[in-house]
Parts: C-alpha cells; structure tokens; sequence
C-alpha cells in the first residue's frame, strides 16, 4: 500500500487545468509519451545563477478542488496516476477515474515536503513560468525513490479515505451527548456530522 | 540603538529556521503521541513526518514546501531604541521577507485576492503582516516569524454566554471533525482557541495561542488551564488520527487566549497549527547581538494585564528576561 516513485512526473492544478482544459491551449508537445503522472502541487523552487533550478521542498496541495476538471483531463494528457493531497470522493474515482484506469495516490503527513523532495533528482523542463509564476507553472521533474505515497483511490474506484471514515464516523455522535446546540445556529450549518464539507 | 541591518538580519534568519527546523517542544509532544498511537495507518503517517523533520534538519531544506504566508510577531522592549524608528524596521522586514523568499527559498505564495497577482517576493497589500507588542523594563526587540499552512483548519463563530462550557466544546468538535477528515488540517496540530474580545480579536487572540505558545504550556489562569486539558482530551477522543484515518492523534495540545468581550456575547475561534508547526524569534538585543529561541514568550505577564497600572510581580520579571532565552544562539 505504500508507495515509492521512480521515473518523470509533472506538477499541474488549477493554473494548467484552467489553461489547457478551459482555455484550449495544447500540452506541451511530447508530456504524454514521457510522463502520466500528474502531481497536485507548487515546489518550493528558485532559480540558480546559471539559470537551472533549485527544488527545496514539495508538498501537495488539496485536490478535492480539481475534481471538476478532470474528466476532459485525462482524455487530453493521457494522465494515469493522480498525486495529491486528500484524494478525491469515492464518487469520483468511480466515474471519472476508473473509466481511464486512473489511480489516485495521496501523499503523507501531509507535511513531508524534504522527503519527497529528497526524491526529485532533476527539474527536467518548466512550462508557463512567466505565465503561472513558479507555483502554478508546470514542473517536469525527474524522481527516484519518490515518496512515501499511499494509494487512496484503487483500480475498482474504492477510496482508502472514506472507509476510514467510514469507522471513525460510527463514534461521533456520542462525542456530542449531553452537548446543548447553541442558541443562534448559521446559515449552511449540517448536524449531519457524518457529512465532508468538501 | 538598533540598526536596521541588525533587523533585517534577525528577520531573515528566523525566516530559514522556521521553515527547516521543527521546534523541539512539537517534536517531542508528536514522539510521545506515536507511543499513545493505535491506528496503524496514523502512526505511520507520524513516523513519516519524523523521518521528514530528520531529512529537513540534515539536507537544510524547509520541512514544508508550503511555507505559508510568511508574517511577523515583533515586541518591542520600553526602552529599546531602534535606528530609523519603526519605519526603518518595517522596511527591515519587509526586506527580510522578499530575500529570504528568494534564497531560503520559501514558496512565493502571496497574491492579489482578485487579480492574483504576484511579487514573486511574499510582499504586497498588507504582505507581511506585522503585530506589535511591547515589553516594559526591556531594551531589546523580539522578530517572531511563523510559517502556517493557510487554507483549511480555522473557523469562528459568535457564541452566547447562556451556550457556556457546551457551546465552547461543540465547536471545537465541529471545527476539528470538519478540517480533521482526509487530514486537510495536517493533524495532530497544536490548536489554538480565542474567547472573547471583539470578533476580530478573538479571532486574533486564537491565532496566537495557537502559533505563539509551546507545547506543554498552561494559561495561568488555573480554571482555563483546566479547559485547555479537556479540549485536548476530547479532540483526541473523536477517534480520528493523522490524515483523518482511524486513531487518536488529533491534537497535540490546546491553548487558550481570553479576551473581555461584550457582556452579550462570547465569541470564539479555533485554529489548528499543522504538522509543520513552525516558529522561530530572534531577540536582537541593544548592542546587537542576537540570540535565537522556538518559544516566542510572547504572551507575557504583561500582555496579559488587567488593569491601567503595571506593577512587575517577582516571577513575571523573570518569564521576560533573556536569562530565560535557552535554545540557539548568534
Ligand atoms: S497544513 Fe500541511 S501542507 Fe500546509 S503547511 Fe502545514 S503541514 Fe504543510
């Protein structure tokens, strides 16, 4: 279940996805035949004197949020593999991921940003800096031994997160016992605790 | 008399500490919290963020490739006398906070709410943010620097008197359960609870506790004290762990920060400081020597005075003194 990459991945969220998925600009001409791997995040990167980069540390950002463009996604990029943070819904990977014979990987902590960068050996190319800046530009980079990953969403579409949840949801009301509401209750407010606010 | 590049100094190097080296009190509270550990899944995820501290502190790289939204806490001693007055130090840190991107580096994460334009440097608008507070009987300055994930994990709401000790718990239940699942608040955090003030200081006030305070450290008020303990209990009794997955490792510690609010009300918020609790303060004395620490002291005796007089107590002379300062050094 744990996982360690090694091979060429690429950095893209909502900067490329709006790019290319909602504006119609083509991929980089070869993305698809050197990496299908998709990864949710901004380096901490910065440029060195002889203008090659430097890459400190990487750590995911949320993915819940991309779900809506990854459909056209992966029909434009070929991407196999997904890595984020938090995975995406059970729903999700059953109708946008599973049809593709898409994986999702999640990384850890979520904040091992030295050990994943640890594993990127080599920025191999940078798309749409000047555009996106560094935090939304498209980083392909060259990893070894790139991880810890744990597998969220499955080749059946079965989601690591939600049966957690699942069990950890079957105690929460007794945490409330005994608890008066509060008088002035909000706008949008669920007493259904066992609902995700994603 | 303080100069500006003494300021600007301190201010970077609290900026590389914080980002690379975990505090020690955080790191031993998360150690002991693997040992409390029964959800596999949980304690693996905490063995992997020691294994990422380690690997941070060995290869000097930030622990976090988010880095947050880089700020800064500063005290200023009574008597202490700074070159340039406070504009001088302002354009110290805000120097400090566009180099340090740059060479530390920390992610450049600021931008235009609607525009999303970008520096490139974390200045801007309001970018970095800086509070002030002072110290009587002091000629030093203290620069705070903290790096905190900023997205998910923070939440206020006007509560009622009449909702008391219940209506305290349920949101900070709520607040943890809702940011806990998938682990979007990077538990187990050091939660950090404002009551009272007006909303925004509450909010304030929350922020602070949360961030400026070290694990382990108790409100000297000794009923709230008492409730810090519970509300670590229960958020470590909701069953979720690291990451949301089964377990107990939820919250770290919990402080709390009152403030007198409206006779009406009782505002509250919480926030949760991540995984990658980072903080570091220099104290930049006033023949400019520096002296680095991870405890801030930033809620001294006299931050949390009551009345209009300040009569130093015996002991609370001591908690302000730099013969406190124990780790780091120049
Ligand atoms: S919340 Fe998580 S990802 Fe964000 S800074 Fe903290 S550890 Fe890193």
């Amino acid at each position: 279940m744990v996982v360690f990459l090694d091979g060429t991945i690429y950095t893209g969220r909502e900067g490329v996805y709006q790019k290319v998925v909602g504006e119609g600009a083509p991929l980089p001409a070869d993305l698809s035949s050197i990496s299908n791997v998709n990864f949710h995040c901004s380096p901490a990167a910065s440029q060195n004197p002889d203008g090659s980069y430097r890459v400190g540390a990487v750590t995911a950002t949320a993915s819940f949020r991309f779900a809506k463009w990854m459909e056209r996604w992966f029909e434009i990029s070929g991407a196999k593999v997904i890595i984020g943070k938090g995975g995406m819904s059970e729903k999700d990977y059953k109708e946008l991921f599973v049809p593709q014979g898409a994986v999702y990987l999640t990384t850890v902590g979520y904040g091992t940003g030295a050990l994943l960068g640890r594993g990127i050996k080599r920025v191999e190319d940078v798309h749409w800096l000047d555009e996106l800046g560094i935090a939304q530009a498209m980083w392909v980079l060259e990893v070894e031994n790139f991880g810890p990953l744990l597998v969220d969403g499955d080749a059946r579409g079965n989601s690591l997160f939600e049966r957690q949840q699942t069990q950890v949801n079957a105690n929460l009301e007794r945490l409330y016992d005994g608890l008066k509401k509060p008088a002035l209750h909000r706008y949008g407010e669920t007493d259904d605790r066992r609902d995700e606010l994603i | 008399m303080i100069d500006e590049d003494i300021v600007e100094r301190a201010a970077f190097d609290v900026m590389a500490k914080a980002a690379i080296d975990i505090p020690d009190d955080y790191l031993t509270g998360i150690k002991g919290m693997i040992d409390l550990e029964k959800g596999d899944l949980s304690a693996f995820v905490l063995q992997s963020m020691v294994q990422n501290w380690e690997a941070a502190t060995e290869d000097r790289r930030p622990m976090c490739a988010d880095t947050g939204l880089p700020r800064y806490y500063v005290k200023v001693g009574n008597e202490a006398v700074m070159a340039g007055g406070f504009v001088a130090l302002e354009r110290a840190l805000r120097r400090a906070t566009a180099r340090a991107t740059h060479e530390v580096p920390l992610r450049p994460n600021r931008v235009h709410p609607l525009w999303r334009t970008d520096h490139g440097n974390n200045l801007g608008l309001n970018a970095p943010e800086v509070e002030w507070s002072f110290e009587p009987d002091a000629d030093w300055i203290d620069v705070t620097t903290v790096h905190k994930g900023g997205l998910f994990g923070s939440d206020y709401r006007m509560l009622f008197p009449g909702d008391g000790i219940d209506g305290i718990k349920r949101f900070f239940l709520d607040t943890l359960i809702a940011f806990g699942k998938r682990g979007l608040a990077c538990q187990p955090a050091i939660v950090g609870v404002g009551l009272g003030g007006s909303k925004d200081i509450s909010m304030v006030l929350g922020k602070q506790a949360a961030c400026l305070r070290t694990v382990g450290d108790r409100n000297p008020d000794a009923r709230v004290a008492e409730l810090e303990l519970e509300l670590k209990e229960l958020g470590n009794s909701i069953g979720m762990g690291a990451m949301g997955f089964i377990g107990s490792s939820m919250v770290v510690d919990c402080h709390i920060e009152c403030g007198y609010t409206h006779t009406g009300g009782m505002p509250m918020s919480v926030h949760t400081f991540c995984l990658s609790s980072r903080r570091a303060t220099a104290r930049i004395h006033a023949d400019g020597s520096i002296a680095y620490r991870t405890d801030p002291m930033w809620f001294t005796p006299y931050m949390r005075r009551e009345g209009v007089e300040w009569n130093a107590p015996q002991a609370a002379n001591k908690a302000a003194a730099p013969a406190r300062v124990s780790s780091g050094s120049a």
